[in-house]
C-alpha cells in the first residue's frame, strides 16, 4: 500500500515513516511542506495521505486546505489528517462531501501502533477514522437536549461511539469482549432508536452516525 | 471609563423638559450659590492659614471638598446635558503626611482652575442656572396679575416694562407673559446647558482631553501588565506540576524499566503502559494549557472560526455570524477571542439559556471598528461590577481602546456588546 507522508517535524516524520515501514506500507514521498505535499498528491496517486494539518510555509491549516483540495480534484482520496488538536469545525469539513474515506486523529494515538495502522488501512480502504475526542464532543453536546440519544442504553452509547469512530462490528466485539452477534443487535437498537435507515455497508452506517450527531448545527 | 453611558435631555424642547430644565436649574442655582461660597471661601482661609502651620492639616480636606463639589458638577452635566467635562486631577498619595498631600495639590494646575471656577460659578454660573426657572415662573405672576392680584397693589406695580394699574395694564402684563413663556419654551432646556459649557470652559483644561487619555492609558497598561504577569504564573504553575512532573515521572520509569528488562519482563511491560500513559496525560495537559494561551484554531483559521470551533465545544446551541472581510493583528485577535469565550461561559454558567447568538462583524467607519454581540435567551441580571467576570473581560478590552456595554434586564434576555478599534489586513 502507497502512502504519502506530510508531516513538518523531522522527529515525527521520521518515526511515522519508520512506524509505516514496520508495518509493511510504501512510502511513495514523506514531504514536508503544504506545495510539496500538493505535488506528491497529484503526481504519485498514493492509496492513502497521512497528513498534518499545520505545515509550512503558512503554518496554519495548510495541511487540511491541501487534503481538502486533493479530494475536490479527486474525490474519494483517502485522506488520514492528524493533528496535535481536534476540532469539530475540522472534522465537519473534511466529512462534508459524505464519500468517506476520511480520517482525523490526535497525534497521540500514533503511540498504539496497531490501532493507528488499522485506522490508516480503514480510510485506504474509504471507512472513516474519528478520533474518540471527537466523538465525545459530539455527544455532549447532543445529549443535552436530544431524547432519541437519551433512550439509549450505556452499553448502546458505548458501541454507538466505537460505531463512529469508524469501528466495524467485528472490531467493537473485540474491544467490548462479546460476540458480533451481541454488537449487531445493539446495533440494530441503536438505529431503530434513532430513527436512521439500516445498512449493511460499514462505511454508509458510520456516515449516517456522524451526520446524525452533527445534525442541526 | 470604557462603559457606554446613555446620554439623556440634550436639547429637549417638550413640555416636561422644559418643566425640568427649570426645575433642575432653580435646584441648582439654590445648591450652587451657597456651595461655591463656601468652598471658596474654606479654601481661602485654609490656604492663608498655611503660614502658621493650621493650613496644612485643612487643606487636603477643604480641597477635596472642592474636588468632590466639581466632580458631582461634571456628573450632572454629563447625566442632564450630556455635556462631557473631563476630570484631570493627578493623583493623590493617600497615606503621604499633611505637607506633601498639601502642596502636591497645590502645585497642580486643576485645583487652580477649581479656584478660578468658583467665583464664576457663583455669579455667572448662578444666573445661567436660574434662568430657566425665571423664565418659567415669571410668566405665572402676570397671569396672576391679570386674574386680579393687581387689585393688591393700588398704586401700581411694574411687571417687566409694563406698569400693571388696570384690568386693562394688568392684560398687557399677562400678554407679556405670554411672549416670555413662548419664548422659555425654546430657550429653557438651551439655558441650563449653556450653564454646564460655561462650567466646562471654565474648568476644563485644555489639556483636559490628553490628560484623560493618559490617565486611562496608565490605567490600562496597569492592568495588561497586571493580567500578563499573572498569566505567566499560572502558565508557570501549570507546566511545573502538570507536564513537567509527568515527564520527570517517565524518565524515571523509562530508567527504571532498562534496570528490570531482562530481570523482570513482566514488570518492565507493566512499566511501560504507565510510561505510556504519562505522555498521554502530559501531551493532554500540553493540549490544554495551549489553547489557553493562544488557542490553535485562532492560529490556523482567523477569529472567525475559532468562535465557531468554540461555539461547537459548548453544551448551549450557538449559532454564529462572522462579517470579517480580513484578519485583524494578532494581539487583537487573541483579546476579541478570549472575551467572546468569557462572555460565552458566562452566558453557560449563569443564565441558564438554551440559545445564544454570536455575532462578528467589522465596522469600516473611521478607522475600523470590530464588533462583537453575544446575545442569550437566558434569565438576564447579569452585571459587570467589580468581581464579575464581564469587569475581567471590560479590563481585558480597555487595552485595546475596546469597550464593553452588557443590557440584561431581569428575565432577560442578555446582550453583551464588544467593540474594539481596529484595521483589518
Amino acid at each position: 500500500m502507497r502512502v504519502v507522508l506530510a508531516e513538518d517535524l523531522f522527529l515525527l516524520r521520521d518515526g511515522l515513516v519508520r512506524l509505516l515501514e514496520a508495518y509493511d506500507f510504501e512510502i511513495a514521498a514523506a514531504v514536508e511542506s503544504g506545495p510539496e505535499l500538493a505535488a506528491a498528491l497529484a503526481e504519485l496517486e498514493p492509496d492513502v495521505a497521512v497528513v498534518d494539518v499545520r505545515l509550512p510555509p503558512t503554518h496554519t491549516d495548510e495541511g487540511l486546505q491541501c487534503a481538502l483540495n486533493a479530494r475536490r480534484d479527486r474525490p474519494g482520496l483517502p485522506v488520514l489528517v492528524l493533528s496535535q488538536h481536534v476540532e469539530q469545525l475540522y472534522a465537519r469539513e473534511l466529512l462534508a462531501d459524505g464519500s468517506g474515506g476520511v480520517g482525523y486523529l490526535l497525534k497521540d494515538r500514533v503511540f498504539d501502533a496497531e490501532q493507528f495502522v488499522d485506522a490508516v488501512r480503514r480510510v485506504a480502504a474509504g471507512g472513516t477514522a474519528m478520533d474518540p475526542q471527537v466523538i465525545q464532543q459530539l455527544l455532549s453536546r447532543r445529549a443535552a437536549d436530544d431524547q432519541p440519544l437519551g433512550r439509549l442504553t450505556p452499553r448502546e452509547r458505548e458501541v454507538l461511539e466505537l460505531m463512529a469512530q469508524g469501528r466495524t462490528n467485528a472490531a467493537i466485539a473485540a474491544k467490548l469482549v462479546v460476540t458480533e452477534r451481541a454488537i449487531a443487535k445493539h446495533t440494530a437498537n441503536i438505529f431503530a432508536k434513532l430513527g436512521l435507515e439500516v445498512s449493511d455497508d460499514d462505511n454508509r452506517r458510520v456516515l449516517a452516525v456522524l451526520a446524525y450527531l452533527d445534525h442541526g448545527r | 471609563m470604557t462603559t457606554i453611558e446613555t446620554k439623556s435631555g440634550t436639547g429637549r424642547t417638550g413640555t416636561r423638559g422644559v418643566g425640568r430644565a427649570a426645575v433642575r436649574g432653580l435646584g441648582l442655582a439654590l445648591v450652587t450659590l451657597p456651595g461655591a461660597v463656601l468652598c471658596f471661601t474654606l479654601t481661602l482661609v485654609s490656604l492663608a492659614l498655611i503660614p502658621i502651620g493650621i493650613g496644612i492639616v485643612t487643606t487636603p480636606w477643604v480641597l477635596t471638598g472642592v474636588r468632590a463639589f466639581a466632580d458631582w458638577r461634571r456628573v450632572l452635566a454629563a447625566q442632564w446635558c450630556g455635556v462631557q467635562i473631563p476630570s484631570a486631577y493627578r493623583p493623590v498619595p493617600e497615606d503621604a503626611n499633611p505637607w506633601t498631600r498639601t502642596f502636591a495639590m497645590l502645585r497642580d494646575p486643576a485645583t487652580w482652575r477649581d479656584l478660578r471656577w468658583l467665583p464664576v460659578d457663583m455669579t455667572a454660573g448662578f444666573l445661567t442656572a436660574l434662568l430657566p426657572a425665571v423664565l418659567l415662573f415669571y410668566p405665572l405672576e402676570g397671569f396672576a396679575l391679570a386674574a386680579g392680584l393687581w387689585r393688591v397693589f393700588p398704586d401700581g406695580y411694574w411687571y417687566g416694562f409694563v406698569p400693571v394699574s388696570g384690568q386693562a395694564s394688568a392684560f398687557g402684563a399677562a400678554a407679556l407673559g405670554l411672549v416670555i413663556l413662548f419664548f422659555a419654551h425654546f430657550l429653557t432646556p438651551r439655558l441650563l446647558e449653556a450653564h454646564f459649557r460655561l462650567t466646562r470652559a471654565v474648568l476644563a483644561s485644555n489639556q483636559g482631553e490628553l490628560a484623560e487619555r493618559v490617565r486611562v492609558l496608565t490605567e490600562t497598561r496597569r492592568d495588561a501588565v497586571d493580567t500578563s504577569a499573572a498569566e505567566l504564573r499560572r502558565i508557570e504553575r501549570d507546566l511545573h506540576d502538570g507536564a513537567q512532573a509527568r515527564l520527570v515521572a517517565m524518565g524515571m520509569d523509562l530508567g527504571t524499566i532498562e534496570v528490570l528488562l531482562d530481570k523482570n519482563p513482566e514488570q518492565a511491560r507493566k512499566l511501560l503502559a504507565q510510561a505510556r500513559q504519562s505522555s498521554v496525560d502530559a501531551l493532554t495537559e500540553l493540549r490544554d494549557l495551549v489553547r489557553g494561551i493562544h488557542p490553535p484554531v485562532l492560529a490556523e483559521r482567523g477569529l472567525g472560526d475559532a468562535v465557531r470551533a468554540l461555539a461547537l465545544r459548548l453544551p448551549v446551541t450557538t449559532e454564529v455570524e462572522v462579517d470579517l472581510p480580513g484578519r485583524a493583528d494578532a494581539p487583537v485577535e487573541s483579546a476579541a477571542y478570549f472575551a467572546v469565550s468569557e462572555v460565552l461561559t458566562n452566558a453557560v454558567k449563569h443564565a441558564d439559556a438554551d440559545r445564544i447568538w454570536v455575532d462578528l462583524h467589522h465596522v469600516a467607519e473611521g478607522a475600523g471598528l470590530l464588533r462583537i454581540s453575544v446575545t442569550d435567551n437566558g434569565r438576564g441580571g447579569a452585571a459587570t461590577g467589580a468581581g464579575s467576570g464581564l469587569a475581567g473581560v471590560e479590563r481585558r478590552l480597555g487595552t485595546f481602546d475596546g469597550v464593553l456595554a452588557v443590557s440584561s434586564p431581569a428575565g432577560g434576555p442578555t446582550m453583551v456588546t464588544m467593540e474594539i478599534p481596529c484595521a483589518l489586513s
